[in-house]
């Protein structure tokens, strides 16, 4: 077991590694440096900078090194806790993200909290009763899920939340908590608005989770064991929910650690549409205005965010499957 | 798994002689790989169904200018956002589809253009009718449009069947070209991640050990990374001077390097079920080459579920263009595709103005659901043993 979590820890640790990487080459993708965007930006408010302080920035920055040694400076400085400045903002890039790196962390365990809410008694409903009313509906509302994108899923929840009711769905807090510290009903307000976008980003997830659920509960309801357990009289329900469903769950965890890459990919597109303050619109933001430190220490965070899930995820799995526990020991 | 053999000879058996069967039961034992997958797949109605619709995508993106009546770039300042106008199929009791003309006027209270249908004037519909020129299957010049009015296009006497978008295109002849761009860039990246899925995917099941378990690892890493954050920033590095063409082929890139590890799975474990097979062993004990091994004995057994992962691999590559296209990150101005055209559809105001702007979500869902649809069937074919 524990060589197990080992392993996957020292997985975690590799992909950390590669983000890393991955997000220092989004920083050092757009043509020019920091310096030359530093100089555009003084020029355009009125102010020159001689070539005298352009030289001196460039090696405050270390910008004439080898790629290599730049990005090992840039990591000594993450590792301590120093992401750079947002230039755009002119503020530290981790004061400009504040909040919304929670935010987007709570929205994206909502979907996935909803997601397993509604797959796994819909999976089971769909298996138990197949070729049912109900089965048939999740079929087609899970083909739904899976045809429609997230965003034009919002997009069209948005535009019929403005027309039939005249409100605006998107966002995360009313408008007079939106600058409040937080407190009681500001928490309230947060989730009475938090479900819509948990929808949304659980859709997809929910309707692959279902055909998952139902297909391996499928395979079981037709073993022998099952047939024993009904003859010996125990109760329909307790047959189901005792012996297969909680064998059918084990695949069904297992793809959490997919899932969950896909729900944050997603949560950044849908707060763009819904207008959510989460890291999203700034990410969007920062790359438009070519502001990369702020853009790479967002990619940075939310590659961090998934990994350290995914890892918590598959501790949970070894907790909930035998088999895993036992191999290697 | 079958004899590869008999999957290299799709040709069905002659009808005479002495396998020519006549029930059932006997057409099966002597059909070929390919004739039991037919079978098999023709089963699934809605996977034929969907495969119908798919083509019929392709033909749209094939002959774009000839369905289009408009040029999709022309755009008029004084005909923006008008609504979608009402085909009448019947003049009278004659079959002469037509459509009022349309009168902009300003709304006396709010100062707003709107456009009112006029019924004294009637604009008949022609077919094969003259319009702008463009080359037929990019080779023929050509001017014969499917449908078209006579006298041109000007605004007091056209057609706008999707209506127009905010600076006055024609969103129908729009969504045309989009379609193209939209389902092209799908088939290059989805064939750029099948050559990636299946050299990395066939080389890990190939050789296995040291090979297998790097690549593992890296599809691995890959696959626990969020991509949207990470393709976005790579889009938005784009040099902002490139031409249409240059980011038309970096974004098909940037969303393959998406998609390959799916495929290079499923290439894989095909590739470990099958090293072990006896005809495999014995083309290896006759003194095969390694490629002659794998691309004359190994491959032409797992095609069909290549086809099927690949079938199944085009949606999110579809849905990433279009997303990252819908951000303003992806394809720009002038380039069409879908996303670009739901460009226009992101602020709520607009849209509750003027809903037709959402449409060209509508084939992308269509798209979408046709290729599961048909992957799923595929899929299901791909083994016509089983079961």
């Amino acid at each position: 077991m524990l060589a197990y979590i080992g392993r996957r820890a020292l997985l975690a640790v590799f992909t950390v590694w590669a983000i890393s990487v991955l997000s220092f080459v989004v920083i050092q993708l757009p043509p020019g440096d920091y310096v030359t965007s530093y100089i555009a930006q003084m020029a355009s408010m009125g102010s020159v900078v001689t070539d005298e302080e352009a030289q001196n920035l460039r090696i405050q920055y270390g910008l004439g090194q080898p790629m290599y040694v730049q990005y090992l400076k840039w990591m000594k400085q993450v590792v301590q806790g120093n992401f750079g400045m947002s230039m755009e903002w002119r503020r530290p890039v981790t004061e400009v993200i504040g909040d919304r790196l929670w935010l987007t962390v709570v929205v994206s365990v909502a979907a996935l909290i909803l997601t397993w809410a509604l797959a796994l008694p819909i999976g089971i409903y769909s298996a138990v009763r197949q070729y049912s009313l109900g089965d048939y509906a999740a079929t087609f509302v899970g083909f739904i899920g899976l045809a429609v994108p997230n965003f034009l899923l919002a997009l069209v929840l948005l535009y019929l939340g403005f027309t039939l009711f005249n409100a605006h769905i998107g966002g995360l807090f009313s408008a007079e908590f939106l600058d409040a510290p937080w407190s009681a009903a500001k928490a309230w307000d947060f989730a009475k608005h938090l479900p819509i976008p948990a929808v949304i980003l659980g859709l997809a997830g929910t309707a692959q989770q279902i055909r998952i659920m139902r297909a391996n509960l499928l395979d079981e309801l037709r073993k022998p064991y099952v047939v024993t357990a009904r003859s010996k009289g125990l109760a329909e329900s307790r047959v189901i929910l005792k012996y297969p469903v909680r064998v059918a769950l084990n695949p069904f965890a297992s793809t959490i650690g997919y899932t969950l890459p896909y729900i944050v990919s997603g949560s950044i597109i849908v707060s763009i549409v819904l207008g959510l303050p989460t890291v999203g619109p700034l990410l969007l933001k920062a790359l438009i205005a070519q502001d990369m430190f702020l853009a790479g220490t967002i990619v940075l965070l939310l590659g961090m965010m998934t990994v350290i899930g995914t890892l918590i995820s598959d501790i949970l799995l070894v907790w909930i499957d035998p088999r895993i526990r036992l191999e290697d020991t | 798994m079958a004899e590869p053999g008999l999957a290299l000879d799709s040709a069905s058996v002659p009808p005479s002689g002495p396998l020519s069967a006549t029930t059932p039961e006997q057409r099966i034992f002597v059909a070929s790989q390919w004739q039991l997958m037919w079978w098999r797949f023709r089963k699934h109605r809605v996977a034929v169904a969907s495969a119908v619709v798919v083509v019929g995508f392709y033909m749209v993106a094939l002959f774009a200018d000839f369905l289009a009546y408009a040029d999709p770039h022309i755009s008029e300042a004084h005909r923006s956002l008008m609504p979608p106008q009402r085909i009448h199929w019947f003049d009278g009791w004659r079959f002469r589809p037509y459509v009022y003309g349309v009168k902009g006027v300003r709304d006396p209270q709010t100062f707003k253009r709107v456009y009112r249908p006029d019924p004294t004037q009637r604009v008949y519909l022609r077919f094969f009718a003259e319009g702008f020129e463009y080359r037929f299957l990019g080779l023929i010049p050509a001017r014969r449009h499917l449908i078209g009015v006579d006298g041109g296009l000007d605004a007091s006497h056209s057609i706008f069947l999707l209506g127009t978008d905010v600076q006055g295109r024609d969103l129908w002849s729009r969504l045309m070209f989009a379609t193209r761009i939209s389902l092209t860039i799908g088939l290059l990246g989805v064939t750029t991640s099948l050559v990636l899925g299946v050299v990395l995917g066939g080389l890990s099941g190939f050789y296995g050990g040291i090979t297998d378990t790097v690549i593992q690892r890296i599809i691995e890493i890959l696959r626990s990374i969020p991509t949207i954050p990470l393709w976005m920033g790579l889009a938005a590095a784009l040099p902002r001077d490139w031409s249409v063409l240059q980011v038309y082929f970096a974004i098909t890139i940037i969303i393959s390097l998406l998609g390959w590890t799916e495929l290079a799975r499923v290439v894989r474990g095909r590739f470990l079920a099958m090293r072990e097979e006896d005809f495999v062993v014995s083309a290896r004990l006759v003194g095969c080459r390694e490629l002659r091994t794998i691309f004359v004995h190994m491959v032409p057994s797992f095609m069909s579920h290549i086809i099927a992962a690949t079938t199944l691999a085009l949606p999110a590559m579809v849905i990433s263009e279009t997303a990252l296209s819908f951000l303003g990150l992806g394809l720009r101005p002038p380039a069409i595709s879908w996303g670009v055209l739901l460009q226009q559809a992101q602020n709520v105001q607009t849209v509750a103005i003027s809903p037709w702007l959402m449409f060209p979500a509508v084939p992308v869902i269509i798209v979408v659901m046709a290729f599961n649809f048909l992957g799923d069937g595929l899929r299901d074919a791909a083994d016509p043993y089983g079961r």
